[in-house]
């Protein structure tokens, strides 16, 4: 892959100046994505699933075919994928629906505190309401889920087992695939956070054999408002619906309903027709450019960055031996609010603070982090002027008495 | 010098280094109010006591970045001292000040009208006015 080339699909980098360095809180959007956005819009900007005219049916066409590309960008069944409005609605789904109904308070949930606020808050929920257990992963000393630790807390009473397959704030990969085999070992169903590894890495839930997986669109370079849950077809068919209203109800009576198939009982209200068709362009777009090449190209740019940032005095990284694009850094000394606005003067947009994720934040003891997160559209200038900017960032602080 | 480096210079990094009035006090005469910016982790604790219509006394404590955290000390300084009504103008000066609305210029602020160099980093006018919003708050508590 070429991201010189990469980059001139991608409106907002036409200023050259600019540095994105936040990918992992939402990524860029491509024309082609745009220009999906704007077909749907100026050609076919109906409502799905209800006109009986022509222009419905043309819009229900693209909206369904993006469900079908989404299904085998993930190697699922069509009818396991259901639209939500993020990962975020759709790991609260999983919580809500199944939690709330199959968990009781002899039961556990295996979370950690690796999670985005996402995965954790929505489990923190059922146990308050059910007074099943949550329990953490003990973490390793870099901040890792190991098998090992994870073997030390799973046990009969194991319920779910709720993590994320790549780490928002440390870029790590879990061993998910093992921990879903050990789950199922005991009965557990496994719900995984894939928001940061979508975007970044092939997944293949047949092969992970995960019972549910979330994903957001606005990180794959799709639009914002767009999310993915899939949930394996037995488990969907056998949970409630959360949300009530139309389109995901079959026959309504004066006290009671019946509800369609999976996935449309999950799926009331006018979905986001526009989103979900933007989300299959930027699947296209991924698919044209190729997932590997994708994460060895971030991978590289992380190598180099996290090898010279070594030679900066002052500079403390979290996450050296991360598998990903991901860079957790702080300036030492000086509070990465501050820092943070020093890169903004260089145009470098990157994230200071919690990323969602206060637990690893208090597990690291610091009161927040810089983080830089590459992907297709970075090049080595980025990495190099990012360098630059941390140098005299640095340098501009300890003038001032930092 | 750039606009960060006369933010820096100035008022900040002393109050940073060396902040007045900090640390809080077990006393009930106090009006506390804690304010926290979940998203940027900065937590700002202040209490003030107001006597016969004086503020008496203004004290800060809490975590955050260098404009968070000096902007406390200095808050507690240019209040500290001030009749009730004219502390609840400066605050409110200060905070139009940076939000870029209008404000009345003839309120000295003193050493807080440095923070008017905020305005130009938009991204930071929380940080600069969490703790005069705290303050507004033990105000309000009376």
């Amino acid at each position: 892959m070429d991201p010189y080339k990469l980059k001139k699909d991608f409106p907002v980098l036409s200023d050259e100046t600019l540095i994105y360095l936040d990918t992992a809180a939402s990524s860029l959007k491509p024309n082609q994505v745009i220009r999906k956005l704007d077909e749907y819009y100026e050609k076919y900007s109906v409502n799905v699933h209800r006109g009986v005219y022509n222009l419905s049916y043309v819009a229900t066409e693209m909206y369904e075919e993006s469900r079908k590309k989404v299904s085998e960008f993930i190697n699922a069944d069509f009818n396991e994928i259901i639209f939500t409005r993020g990962a975020s609605s759709a790991l609260n789904l999983v919580a809500s629906s199944y939690g709330l109904n199959n968990l009781s308070s002899t039961d556990e949930i295996i979370v950690s505190e690796l999670e985005h606020h996402s995965q954790v808050l929505p489990w923190q929920n059922v146990s308050n309401i059910t007074k099943a257990k949550l329990i953490y992963v003990p973490l390793n000393k870099e901040g890792r889920i190991t098998i090992e630790n994870f073997k030390k807390v799973l046990n009969k009473n194991t319920k779910v087992v709720a993590l994320n397959y790549v780490s928002n704030v440390m870029g790590y990969i879990a061993p998910i695939k093992e921990i879903i085999k050990l789950s199922h070992e005991v009965g557990a169903i496994v719900s995984v956070d894939a928001a940061q590894a979508a975007p970044h890495k092939k997944i293949d839930v047949k092969e992970l054999n995960c019972d549910f997986l979330s994903f957001s669109g606005h990180k794959m370079l799709g639009p914002t408002g767009i999310g993915v849950l899939f949930g394996k077809r037995e488990l969907l068919d056998n949970m409630p619906p959360i949300e009530f209203g139309g389109d995901m109800n079959d026959n309504v009576n004066l006290y009671e309903a019946s509800w369609k198939e999976v996935p449309y009982k999950f799926e009331t209200g006018t979905p986001g027709i526009a989103g979900a068709i933007g989300l299959g362009a930027a699947i296209d777009y991924l698919d044209n450019v190729g997932l590997d090449e994708i994460a060895k190209h971030e991978y590289e740019l992380k190598e180099y960055t996290v090898n010279k940032l070594k030679e900066i005095d002052d500079i403390i990284i979290y996450n050296e031996s991360a598998e990903t694009g991901i860079i957790s850094f702080n300036i030492d000394g000086v509070h990465p609010h501050d820092a943070v606005t020093f890169f903004d003067g260089d145009n470098i947009c990157m994230r200071a603070g919690h990323h969602c994720a206060q637990l690893i934040i208090k597990w690291l003891k610091v009161p927040a982090t810089l983080r830089v997160s590459y992907y297709l559209y970075n090049t080595v200038e980025d990495c190099d002027k990012f360098i630059e900017s941390v140098k005299n960032a640095r340098d501009f602080f300890k003038s001032v008495g930092f | 010098m750039n606009n960060l480096e006369i933010l820096y210079r100035q008022v900040i990094m002393d109050h940073y280094k060396n902040p007045r009035n900090k640390g809080l006090l077990n006393d009930n005469g106090y009006k506390t109010i804690h304010i926290k910016n979940p998203t940027c982790g900065d937590d700002i604790t202040v209490q003030s006591l107001v006597e016969d219509g004086i503020v008496k006394d203004v004290r800060h404590d809490g975590t955050g970045c260098s404009i968070c955290c000096s902007s406390a000390s200095v808050m507690s300084e240019t209040l500290k001292g001030k009749k009730k009504e004219d502390a609840k103008k400066i605050a409110e000066t200060y905070i139009n000040m940076l939000t870029n609305k209008e404000y009345d210029k003839t309120v000295d602020l003193e050493e807080a009208v440095v923070y008017q160099g905020v305005q130009k980093f938009p991204a930071r006018i929380k940080c600069a006015s969490i703790a005069w919003k705290a303050f507004e708050g033990t105000l309000e508590s009376e």
